[in-house]
């Protein structure tokens, strides 16, 4: 059976931007720089992302289930892809909100 | 429009004050967050999934054409250049930064504008009929008290803390244009035998996980005595409303298990064994508040209807418009008009900044520099002449803002779902969007049809009150979509009842026209589709719905 493999994920405190643990006390929006865990290491990655002074860099850290795709990282719930790659249509289709200048892309694009 | 006094403004400025040096203390890490969370949310900013969201008020909707261009500054300058009215009447922004809000709301409050309770367990925006002031078919403008409930319910000590949140609304016309019967507590203003106004008072209305229509707990309560009444009605809540379980805490669980009976005799023990006249409103007040709500100096001079009438012979799209979004003012020569924000294949109730500037521009030059906002998410400009009307539609359509579609097929109501909100199980806005691009051809042939969707069973988007609702559930890692029937809001509010098992995404629009031929087969003249299926009952949809393909 395939292990589980869990990242950790939040918002960033300042401007809410969805980032991930990269271990070392090290955050980033760039989800396949996330650290993963598998099977029960999960819970002290988990554990491992919330240790550090005031203020943490993530608000509400939480452990979420991906897959590998190739050299990408991908969440396995509809939720987490969403907050990964943006919202799904109107003005903002594909934009995060690291996204400085985002073009409108007005893309009707609803498949994930 | 109501102007904030000495005390509003001192008040909000210290509020800005104590929220920017609650931020500055997160952001030091002197706060953490389960200490910060409350604070912010009291000051309306939430934490969405792709960044903060911030609801800002707009007390019964209202808006002037100053404020109109606050808030698209505010959109251009900390958000995405664009907003999304919600069905209580505010406006979210969905790209927030935390750091600065304080600067936001600072903003806003140079135009008398807040974000005070748009969240937590308290009362929320109190919400009124969209046309109030100048509805043809209104006894009297709901206004002056829908601001004394604001004023008097802002941080009230009392009821800072209830159970769950709490949301008024009030009517004050023939038509219920504000779906008073799905509020905690509503108001229908009318006239006792003696000729004295006052307000009926329904209680115990709500959607969500548990919906129920509010019912009638006392049928005549003088103007005077109206908060006391309301006060009475939160103490009985507050006394035995359920905090152990958050399902339940609403007030339409209390109404519902005393009985409404129970709750009302309950109520009457404590409004008559409190003081009274400490809150009564005296008339000079009434007149003073009303007075911030006086109508404009209108141009009683003659309108051309011939004019009118020729424009929309010559133009079918002017003529349609007209039709669809044009409603009777209470002033000769002067309409009502809807700005849809429903333009089909965009985001039901999203507008740019550049769209609110001209909403802005459009209400100084034509409508006394006055615009609503509805809880169906449209906007209302209230004082158009009708002379005025075609040069509005073509400045309109020039922003994408003439949409010919209020209460059609494609005017759906809808909640931001899985693309914005950390609540949501399921999308609802791409649903919306590919459901009015499929309908919108036939949506004449339709008529009045009402489809509302929400993304998760919190009811944002009203589900349970639409011909068709739409509620998006997640299922084995699948989006697919509940479908109710026959749910109404006014005063013929009704829940829609569930037809069966629920649907694929790719399926609803299929399933909608489905739904809607039968209707229309079935329909006998003038019926609208809450009549017809009440008349024919669920078998026929039923059975077209779920026939193997």
């Amino acid at each position: 059976m395939a292990a589980s493999m869990q990242i950790v994920t939040g918002n960033r405190l300042a401007d809410g931007v969805v980032i991930y643990f990269a271990g070392a006390g090290e955050w980033t929006p760039a989800i396949d720089k996330a650290l993963v865990a598998e099977d029960d290491h999960a819970n002290a990655l988990l554990a491992e992302a919330q240790v550090g002074l005031p203020p943490l860099p993530a608000v509400g850290p939480i452990l979420i289930e991906i897959t590998r795709d190739g050299d990408h990282l991908r969440p396995m719930t509809l939720r987490e892809r969403i907050r990964a790659s943006g919202p799904t249509t109107g003005p903002m289709a594909g934009h995060t909100a690291l996204d400085a200048n985002p073009a409108a892309s007005g893309v009707d694009d609803y498949s994930i | 429009m109501y102007r904030y006094d000495d005390f509003d403004h001192r008040f909000i400025d210290e509020r800005v004050a104590q929220y920017r040096d609650q931020v500055r203390r997160r952001l030091a890490g002197q706060l953490t967050e389960d200490e910060f969370r409350p604070l912010r949310l009291m000051n309306g900013l939430y934490l969405q999934l792709h960044a903060y969201m911030l609801r800002i008020a707009i007390p019964y909707g209202m808006l002037d054409s100053t404020k109109l261009r606050k808030l698209a500054h505010i959109m251009r300058k900390y958000d995405r250049g664009y907003g999304h009215f919600t069905t209580r009447t505010n406006l979210q922004l969905h790209w927030i930064k935390l750091e600065e809000t304080p600067d936001i709301l600072a903003e806003l409050a140079s135009v008398e504008m807040h974000a005070i309770q748009t969240s937590g367990n308290s009362f929320r925006n109190t919400t009124t009929d969209p046309f109030a002031g100048v509805a043809a078919d209104e006894l009297e403008d709901p206004r002056p008290y829908a601001e004394i409930i604001r004023q008097w319910a802002t941080l009230h000590p009392e009821f800072s803390f209830l159970p769950r949140k709490f949301k008024i609304a009030i009517c004050a016309s023939k038509e219920d244009r504000a779906a008073v019967k799905m509020h905690d507590l509503g108001l229908y203003l009318h006239k006792n035998e003696a000729g004295e106004l006052g307000f009926e008072v329904v209680v115990g209305g709500g959607l969500g996980r548990t919906p129920y229509l509010a019912q009638s707990v006392k049928k005549f309560v003088p103007r005077r005595d109206v908060l006391s009444y309301i006060e009475a009605c939160l103490r009985v809540y507050n006394r035995y409303g359920r905090r152990d379980n958050l399902w339940k805490a609403r007030i339409k669980i209390l109404v519902n298990s005393l009985g409404p009976a129970k709750y009302a005799e309950e109520v009457e023990q404590e409004w008559l064994a409190s003081d009274r006249e400490a809150i009564a409103i005296p008339e000079s007040y009434i007149a003073e508040i009303a007075a911030a709500f006086a109508p404009p100096d209108y141009d009683r001079s003659p309108v051309d209807e011939a004019a009118l009438e020729r424009a929309m012979a010559a133009n079918p799209a002017f003529a349609r418009w007209v039709r669809n979004n044009v409603h009777p003012h209470k002033v000769a020569g002067h309409a009502v008009v809807t700005i849809s924000l429903k333009e089909v294949g965009k985001t039901g109730g999203d507008i740019t900044a550049e769209q609110m500037e001209v909403v802005a521009d459009l209400a100084d030059e034509l409508s006394f520099g006055e615009a609503r906002v509805a809880y169906e998410q449209n906007l209302v400009l209230p004082y158009v002449r009708r002379d005025k009307l075609f040069t509005l539609w073509q400045r309109l359509d020039a922003a994408k803002l003439g949409t010919s579609n209020k209460d059609l097929v494609t005017d759906i109501i809808c909640c931001p779902g899985l693309d914005y909100c950390g609540l949501a199980t399921a999308r609802s806005i791409p649903v919306a969007q590919r459901i009015a691009k499929h309908m919108a051809a036939k949506e004449d042939a339709i008529g009045t049809f009402n489809i509302k969707m929400s993304g998760c069973i919190n009811a944002c988007g009203h589900h349970h009150l639409g011909h068709i609702g739409l509620l998006g559930v997640e299922k084995n890692g699948e989006e697919v979509y509940q479908i109710t029937l026959g749910g109404d809001a006014g005063h013929n509010s009704a829940i829609g009842t569930i037809v069966g098992p629920a649907v694929k995404s790719d399926d609803v629009p299929a399933a909608i026209d489905t739904l809607i031929g039968i209707y229309m087969k079935l329909r006998q003249d003038g019926e609208r589709f809450p009549e017809t299926y009440r008349r024919v009952g669920q078998a026929p949809f039923k059975e077209a719905l779920y026939a193997p393909r």
